[in-house]
């Protein structure tokens, strides 16, 4: 089984692989969307005490799962890419940074519309909300620092260690908002809401997770594709497929 | 070991000594920054008062920043640095050698300098000391982290802003802990919780961050 792991890890190999499946995942993240917006918006029955509004819930959740299983996967990557000298896991954690920043910016940017509307503010600062925000910051530090090194393995390794660190800061940094807004304001606002929520509420968040989810897979296939002919663009393999193409 | 690294703090003192405007520069931004907040906010000492402990402590974070850079540039650039990598001592002694002398050149200072400035805002002579302690264990936990976004940034384009956009988000806690054990002072409580977890953070990076700069340096040598 190594053996045949190990086999995919070759730019050349995975291309193809790659190409076959992103129409797949984007089939599966379609359908998906689809269900779950009519779970969300036809099945799933009006919240007693916030009304329509809490349906944004479908759209925020899965930005904000997204956004940090992301994070994590991308670490993943960047060190499998640090520790086995794999040129595609570090090809990987790219492709999929620039995606888990747009979950990460949907997240804040749904949740300020949510809590203008349910709480009356557009921001506050609570303990999730802040490590989003600099969750979002992790993100574009890592974005800049492989994209200013022109070097692409340093850039590789360098990206990889910033990850790295990040994760293990991620929560370090949200425990530490949370000691802190307690000691500065009390829980003024609480996310954690009546256990009581409706199956179908649940079924529909959780299936536009998996939308997102697939959708995330596919986008970064796709981004990582494009990187893998950016960087071996002087490879046999690359002027065949461009050469078919053509 | 202990030899190398009392070796390279040495060293690093020595040649931070020849060039004494440097270390300056960071202490005077320090105070700068600090004094500039009363003629922006108003010189109400209320509100100054509430303000301070996160006015000094930004200004401390900016102002360790802006030094960072110095750790490994000058080494980097005569070919010093690759001579550490080269050699047969452990790199990431060499590294904390370099770090702690960065820290006595930029960190020290602003901690002793601290007090005086927290006159400014009318803190109490108890805040006051609670401000020192908190910066003594907190300047170097900023160091140590710091180091990583140094190395990592060593010869990139852009270097300076780019180190900043990586290394301020990891300073939250230190930022978060520092602050707030002053502010819980003044708010009556004992800030013993907050200048253990600052010392806590203090340990750990001092464990783990030698070794992720030591292997940073090598990336950026390749």
């Amino acid at each position: 089984m190594a053996i045949n792991l190990f086999k995919f890890s070759s730019p050349a190999t995975f291309y193809p692989v790659a190409g076959k499946l992103i129409p797949v995942f984007y089939g599966l993240a379609a359908i998906l969307t689809v269900i779950g917006l009519y779970l969300s918006f036809f099945v799933a029955p009006t919240d007693a005490t916030q009304g329509e509004v809490y349906r944004i819930i479908f759209i925020h959740v899965p930005a904000a799962w997204m956004s940090m299983f992301i994070y994590l996967v991308m670490a993943g990557w960047a060190g499998l890419g640090l520790i086995l000298n794999t040129r595609l896991s570090s090809m990987m954690a790219q492709a999929l940074a620039p995606t888990g920043a747009m979950f990460t910016f949907v997240a804040l940017v749904t949740g300020a519309f949510w809590g203008k509307l349910a709480w009356g503010t557009w921001w506050d600062w609570d303990a999730r909300m802040t490590s989003e925000l600099i969750l979002l910051f992790l993100y574009i530090g890592y974005m800049s620092l492989t994209a200013a090194i022109d070097d692409v393995r340093r850039a590789d390794k360098a990206g990889a260690i910033l990850a790295l660190v990040g994760a293990v800061n991620v929560p370090i940094i949200y425990f530490s908002v949370k000691w802190w807004n307690t000691l500065h304001q009390g829980a003024s606002v609480s996310l954690i809401r009546a256990p009581s929520m409706a199956k179908t509420m649940l079924l529909g968040m959780l299936v536009m997770a998996l939308a997102a989810w697939m959708y995330s897979i596919a986008v970064a296939l796709s981004r990582a594709r494009l990187i893998m002919l950016e960087r071996e663009k002087n490879s046999a393999w690359v002027q065949d497929v461009l050469e078919k193409k053509s | 070991m202990g030899k190398l690294l009392l070796t390279v703090i040495r060293r690093d003192l020595l040649l931070a000594y020849r060039r004494r405007a440097d270390v300056l520069t960071t202490l005077f931004f320090f105070v700068i920054v600090v004094s500039l907040f009363p003629l922006g906010v108003g010189p109400e000492m209320k509100t100054l008062r509430l303000i301070a402990p996160g006015v000094v402590w930004v200004a401390a974070l900016l102002a360790s920043m802006l030094s960072l850079q110095r750790l490994f540039a000058a080494d980097y650039q005569d070919g010093t640095l690759e001579q550490m990598l080269l050699a047969p001592q452990p790199l990431a002694v060499i590294v904390l050698g370099k770090i702690i002398a960065h820290w006595m050149v930029s960190g020290l200072p602003l901690a002793l300098m601290a007090p005086l400035l927290g006159l400014q805002f009318d803190l109490p002579p108890e805040a006051l000391l609670v401000l020192f302690a908190a910066l003594l264990l907190g300047t170097p936990v900023l160091s140590l982290i710091g180091a990583i976004g140094a190395a990592l940034t060593l010869g990139v384009r852009g270097g300076g802003v780019l180190l900043s956009l990586l290394v301020l988000p990891l300073y939250i806690p230190a930022l978060i802990f520092g602050a707030g054990a002053v502010e819980a002072y003044i708010a009556g409580v004992s800030p013993e919780g907050h200048l253990s977890l600052l010392a806590a953070l203090l340990i750990f990076s001092g464990l783990a961050t030698p070794w992720v700069t030591a292997l940073a340096l090598r990336i950026a040598m390749e």
